[in-house]
């Protein structure tokens, strides 16, 4: 697949998320979801799943949807369980002659949709095996509401709940690992992903994943402009950052078998990658040094054991 | 010919799925309803029906499931009770404003605190502003009945709103008894082929599904539920005069036992009607006294002016109320009733007591002694007792 990737055929698909939807300027989310819906095939139809957040608040205001899919929003913490539902029906409705078509089922849910309140019903549907695949596009807090700490913001993330102040650094827990738990699920396709350059390893990703038969989970590194403080023009830079500095590394976890999809030639201080961004401010100030190094530590840790995986 | 057989609630529901066989069948064990989806597996292990039966991890996703199937185009079912249905809460609330008619099997049992696994209507009652449709049964037969006419009413174009199927815990779901069961082929015809008009996997359209309706559109789309629930009414009885034609059974919005010169009533839901039943023959028979029942079968939508009507002959009523609801006053039946008679502008003296919670047993001379406390009422035109508990332990 990955060989035959065209950057300028694929941008020229069919969009399947419509524009004219509500979520912000320099908003990760729908670059995410644009790019997986991306890859699915021209023929071929599909549901979309979406658990409460801001991608579902913004795309599906009454009377207005921005999917060309059929679209099925349910509730915060059971997107997992919902599209199962739709996945089996289909499954039941072509046994019976009822559909001819081809559906894909793909839903979207923020990380705190899938790490947090979401968590049991992602892992009971990959657990089943459905022919789905579950995408989590991950801004690291509950953005929706307004940027409240989740299980995948970052430690020491300066959020609504875990406010930087006098006394406190902001988030006191590391990241929850969730691609790595949903590997350990044993299902087909786990991928780990964000979009840079030419956004191939996303979409091959995404690809794989629909394609993969059986249950797939994305992790979609996905900023956002509000709760993580950068300028909207510089979405892309700071996903490039998050990979060069190994913050965020790309992985595929296919039958078990972990690959790497990439390792920068010179991995960058992952100062870089925290700079540009508000929620990390407090780390720069005078006499909080010891917080860099630590967290620096903490993604050199995660790096050197996904290396190990990786071999 | 019907068949004659001998079954247990839980049984009788499960031979009616069995009979439907629907598509899709979610489900999470939890007693006293574990039962139905065990016998299901079996029936669908051994190539009985093609329903596909989703192994959820929690009742909360059976209901979601069910939610996503039914969105589909399926023909889509679950079966709780209690805690199990109190995890669906959420659920209930977001199947009933998709407008999907799903059906739920519920055998009620009392909810948690403290944990008790016997019946009462603490669950259903609790869920009875959700927008569901709800038929109670007081015995297996009705259980099943109720059952059969589920679907078409939850399907009809005019209604399209979830059910849920209501038996007592244990006493119903787990007690045998006789039943007569309708033939396969009468029940294919009963309930028919599932046609939806919009669903997700419709090669001809498109559908969005659960939007965001921000105040400019949220009022109408309850008041849009509100009709639904309105017209299901109609549709509830048409179905039932339907199924009286194929089964010679007669349903209403409730039963009236021996109501016909009946100056002290009772109105009851479910399983303790039949213990009501024999309190009523004896009393008759020992003392002639005209002592009636109404025992309710649809409480949502709840049939208002009927029952003023039926009650409007009685001297005094007994409302009985088979859960709390802690407004440190009535119980949700008896709070209905009353606003009910109230509305007709009855003067019928009117209690309402609280049984049989957490599966506390009510006997034939409970019933007895409240006849006989209707009867001074009506005399003294005095309440002393409103609100009181039956056979509740004193020390």
């Amino acid at each position: 697949m990955e060989s035959t990737y065209n950057f300028k055929e694929v941008m020229n698909k069919p969009e399947r998320l419509a524009p004219g939807h509500r979520m912000c300027a320099g908003c990760g989310g729908t670059v995410a979801v644009r790019t997986v819906l991306r890859a699915l095939k021209e023929g071929d139809k599909a549901v979309i799943g979406n658990a409460t957040g801001c991608l579902e608040v913004s795309t599906f205001m009454y009377p207005y949807t921005a999917y060309e899919d059929s679209y099925i929003h349910n509730a915060f913490e059971n997107a997992g369980a919902t599209l199962s539902g739709v996945e089996t029906a289909y499954r039941v409705l072509k046994k019976k002659g009822k559909i001819d078509d081809t559906y894909k089922f793909i839903t979207f849910g923020g990380d705190g949709g899938t790490y947090d309140i979401g968590f049991q019903s992602l892992s009971g549907a990959m657990e089943r095996g459905h022919d789905m695949v579950y995408v989590c596009y991950d801004n690291g807090a509950y953005m929706n509401t307004g940027t409240q700490r989740s299980s995948a913001t970052p430690q020491y993330a300066d959020t609504t709940t875990t406010p930087a102040g006098k006394v406190s650094n902001g988030k006191v827990q590391i990241r929850k690992d969730l691609a790595a738990i949903m590997a350990e699920h044993h299902i087909p396709y786990v991928g780990q992903t964000t979009y840079t350059g030419n956004f191939k390893d996303i979409y091959t990703k995404a690809e794989k994943a629909i394609y993969t038969p059986g249950a797939a989970f994305l992790n979609v590194l996905s900023p956002c402009p509000r709760g993580w403080g950068y300028e909207p023009s510089e979405m892309m830079n700071i996903c490039k950052l998050a990979v060069e500095t190994c913050y965020w590394p790309l992985f595929e976890v296919v039958d078990g078998k972990w690959i790497l999809s990439y390792a920068p030639k010179k991995k960058l201080p992952l100062e870089d990658f925290l700079r540009p961004q508000r929620r990390f401010k407090h780390l720069f100030k005078p006499g909080n040094e010891e917080l860099l190094v630590a967290f620096q530590a903490e993604v050199d840790k995660r790096w050197e054991e996904l290396q190990n995986k990786c071999q | 010919m019907a068949i004659r057989e001998r079954l247990s609630g839980n049984e009788a529901v499960a031979y009616a799925i069995k009979q439907i066989n629907p598509d899709v069948f979610p489900a999470f064990p939890i007693t006293p309803s574990t039962e139905i989806p065990q016998y299901v597996a079996n029936y669908i292990a051994n190539g009985e029906i093609d329903t596909e039966f989703i192994h959820v991890e929690s009742e909360h996703s059976a209901m979601s499931a069910t939610l996503g199937a039914s969105a589909a185009g399926a023909r889509a079912l679950t079966a709780t009770s209690s805690c199990g249905m109190a995890l669906m809460w959420e659920e209930l609330y977001v199947a009933a404003s998709d407008r999907l008619p799903i059906v739920l099997a519920l055998v009620n049992r009392a909810l948690t605190g403290p944990i008790n696994i016997n019946a009462d209507h603490s669950d259903s009652m609790g869920a009875r502003d959700s927008g569901w449709i709800q038929i109670y049964a007081e015995t297996n037969q009705e259980a099943y009945d109720n059952f059969l006419q589920a679907f078409p009413i939850a399907e009809h174009k005019d209604v399209h709103l979830p059910i849920m199927i209501c038996q007592d815990g244990f006493i119903t779901s787990h007690g045998v008894e006789n039943i007569l069961l309708v033939e396969d082929d009468l029940v294919k015809d009963f309930v028919g082929e599932y046609e939806p008009e919009h669903y997700l996997l419709n090669a001809k359209e498109k559908m969005s599904v659960g939007p965001y309706a921000v105040s400019n559109y949220y009022m109408e789309t309850k008041r849009a539920q509100r009709q639904a629930m309105m017209n299901a009414k109609r549709v509830i009885l048409d179905m039932a005069e339907k199924f009286e034609k194929m089964t010679g059974r007669k349903y209403g919005f409730f039963e009236e036992y021996r109501m016909e010169d009946a100056e002290y009533a009772i109105v009851i839901i479910g399983s303790a009607a039949g213990t009501c039943k024999a309190a009523i023959e004896q009393i008759r028979a020992t003392t002639g006294k005209k002592v009636g029942l109404i025992k309710i079968r649809v409480f949502r939508p709840f049939p208002e002016e009927e029952l003023a009507a039926a009650l409007s002959k009685v001297k005094a009523v007994a409302i009985m109320d088979r859960c709390e609801m802690f407004s440190a006053t009535s119980g949700p039946l008896g709070a209905e009733v009353r606003a009910a008679l109230y509305q007709a502008k009855s003067d019928v003296e009117a209690v309402n007591y609280f049984y049989g919670l957490g599966g506390r047993d009510i006997t034939v001379q409970d019933f007895e002694d409240i006849y006989n406390r209707l009867e001074k009422i009506a005399e003294t035109h005095e309440i002393t007792d409103m609100y009181s508990y039956i056979g509740l332990r004193e020390k």
